[in-house]
């Protein structure tokens, strides 16, 4: 009977335990939960965190196939936020009195969340940020290349190489003299661009070495000084200089690219409370100052410079003067339609011989 | 006794039919209808074969489709080309201990998965690599060799992967040949050629054609080598279905993609067992 008692108990306990302490199944990329980032949380808050690597394209396929379900917390970039919110809903508003927004670097806050508002409702708020640019070897290939059309130029034919994906038309459209995020509104216009980007690409595609997939594989393209320059991250340059101080980011004279990775919950997440205790936790300077060492990127965290490396910041200064940082092209969020537009003209940049 | 007996068989029955059912009919059932929709607006859709139209007018889409058909029979022909003496070595001319020692020779490279496999290949081939190197080191080439990136290096990867299944089933029907059968060939005034085709194939047609239909599929519906080993200029049909799904959130086109590859496997199976006059149960069986 005394055993009955004491199981029964026991049982009730661990219900009630099991009701306070969740698992947050947190959908995100490689190096924005480095393991002693999560291990700190878990002790603290006595949650637990199972942690998903993927890209921008792969969560919201995730979602989309499970109508929002699967995982409590995601970090798509803010540009597809409310596309697919408007197109699939398969996020959840956040409840922004539940969020610490002091931690935030206001600007940058204010900015994410007006971008995925949909309707009235906020969707995101931003984590980590970034931008796109050239990292290339500059004693081979800094003399020629200055923006990205110049990966065209016969000087470095063969060492050349970029990504079949939408931030190398963009990148392109802008080096040609475009602007694409003011002609996002007008499905014409932006075809007309896109058009003269196709020609452009095509034209080109003899140049490239290969169109690369995963950031591990341009890593060792360029390492192994197979590529000389390419359209790639910015911490991917930074990454390579610590082996190699030719090789960095630099900044295209046309504007690097912004991107904002942003927090959502969403549709059918199971555990808010600790999506939102994460998402506090991330932001004190401190943690985020380690998520950046990880990651490469700096946070929207306030004050969390002060924390990160100096190392990190010395290339960040030296990729970045002032007129580089004023020039960043920042993602607007995406309208619906113009992704197919963009899929056709790589598919065609792909078959093209 | 007798619903005892029929208990077995549907117990037995139930999972065969839970597979079919839940994994193989009802998604297909649901790609069949997501591929004969048509977005209209955010969240509104249209029942309409526009998906299949744009499939089929679409020049670049079509190029790849038959792009993919043609360089999979090519791979499966090269891959009976050279599997065919490799079997009929292992299952003729070697004797005991040699022969398991080949047969486990051509298993090996599957026990690392694919992904290495295919990696391997890069290291081998690329432009920093062993190859490359090597040539350079003997003087056969003054710079550095790219072989990689090219139909040639995914033609490799494709050969390579799919070795073992067609080795397998052509050392089992080999194996069942009588050695008589072909001495009596040549008594009776045959040459090796004429025994080739008058004895030896005939004979391994089974196994001919069942491991074309399995190469075939693999290669088909590869993913991995033709992503990895192909470069820019080398997109396969498996890669569009996965851009049209995945990358451009396109289900429809993508799930009509995915009907127009298994209409083609299916022809192209048919087609191969009319040519050699036999039936899928025969091959199978």
């Amino acid at each position: 009977m005394t055993r009955t008692i004491l199981l029964t108990s026991i049982l009730i306990a661990g219900l009630a335990g099991a009701a306070q302490a969740e698992t947050l199944r947190l959908l995100t990329w490689g190096g924005y939960a480095p393991d002693d980032v999560v291990q700190m949380f878990e002790e603290q808050t006595g949650h637990t965190v199972e942690v998903t690597k993927s890209n921008n394209e792969e969560m919201i396929a995730k979602l989309r196939a499970t109508g929002g379900g699967g995982f409590d917390l995601a970090q798509p970039s803010q540009d597809r936020v409310m596309g697919p919110q408007m197109e699939f809903g398969i996020y959840k508003p956040i409840d922004m009195s539940k969020i610490d927004q002091s931690q935030f670097i206001e600007s940058m806050l204010m900015a994410t969340m007006a971008n995925t508002t949909v309707g009235d409702e906020v969707y995101g708020v931003p984590h980590v940020w970034g931008t796109s640019g050239l990292v290339m070897n500059t004693a081979e290939a800094g003399e020629v290349v200055k923006d990205y059309t110049d990966l065209c130029d016969p000087a470095v034919a063969g060492k050349v190489s970029y990504r079949l994906k939408r931030p190398t038309l963009i990148g392109f459209a802008f080096a040609m003299g475009e602007d694409p995020f003011a002609a996002y509104g007008d499905e014409a216009k932006y075809t007309e661009i896109m058009e003269k980007v196709e020609a452009k690409l095509i034209e080109c595609k003899a140049n490239v070495k290969t169109y690369w997939g995963g950031g591990d594989e341009l890593m060792n393209l360029v390492r192994s000084g197979e590529v000389t320059a390419s359209m790639a991250w910015d911490t991917g340059g930074w990454k390579l200089n610590d082996d190699n101080a030719d090789i960095t980011f630099v900044a295209p004279a046309s504007g690097a690219l912004g991107w904002i990775d942003t927090f959502v919950l969403p549709a059918k997440g199971q555990a808010d409370e600790a999506a939102y205790a994460w998402i506090n936790f991330v932001m004190q300077p401190e943690i985020a100052a380690r998520i950046t060492a990880a990651a490469g990127n700096f946070t929207a965290s306030a004050g969390a410079d002060e924390f990160a490396e100096d190392a990190l910041k010395a290339k960040y200064q030296a990729s970045f003067p002032q007129e580089a940082i004023d020039n960043i092209k920042w993602y607007p969020p995406v309208p619906a339609g113009l992704e197919s537009i963009e899929g056709e003209v790589l598919d065609r940049v792909q078959a093209a011989n | 006794m007798r619903a005892q007996s029929r208990i077995a068989f549907i117990l037995l029955l139930t999972p065969l039919l839970l597979w079919l059912g839940l994994l193989i009919l009802i998604p297909h059932i649901d790609m069949a209808l997501i591929s004969l929709r048509e977005r209209i607006s955010f969240g509104v859709y249209e029942t309409s074969l526009l998906q299949y139209q744009k499939a089929l007018t679409e020049p670049l889409y079509l190029r790849t489709f038959w792009r993919t058909a043609v360089m999979s029979v090519l791979a499966t022909a090269i891959t009976l080309l050279i599997a065919f003496p490799v079997a009929y070595y292992i299952a003729k001319m070697a004797r005991g201990r040699l022969q398991q020692v080949l047969f486990m020779l051509c298993l090996i490279p599957f026990y690392v998965s694919e992904l290495v496999r295919t990696f391997g290949w890069m290291i081998l081939l690329r432009e920093t690599g062993l190859i490359s190197n090597l040539l350079q080191w003997a003087g056969l080439a003054d710079q550095p060799v790219e072989m990689l990136y090219n139909d040639a290096a995914m033609m490799v990867g494709l050969v390579y992967t799919s070795m073992l299944f067609m080795v397998v089933p052509l050392v089992t029907t080999l194996e069942s040949l009588d050695d008589s059968v072909v001495e009596a060939g040549y008594d009776l005034g045959g040459n090796g050629l004429s025994v080739l085709r008058e004895i030896i194939i005939p004979h391994a047609m089974p196994g001919i054609v069942s491991g074309c239909i399995v190469v075939f599929m693999l290669s088909l519906g590869n993913y991995l080598t033709p992503t990895m080993l192909g470069g820019k200029d080398s997109l396969w049909f498996t890669e569009m279905i996965y851009n049209q799904f995945i990358v451009r959130s396109n289900w429809e086109l993508g799930a009509a993609f995915g009907f127009m590859l298994l209409v083609l496997s299916s022809v192209i199976v048919w087609g191969m067992l009319r040519l050699t006059g036999r039936t899928l149960q025969e091959t199978m069986g």
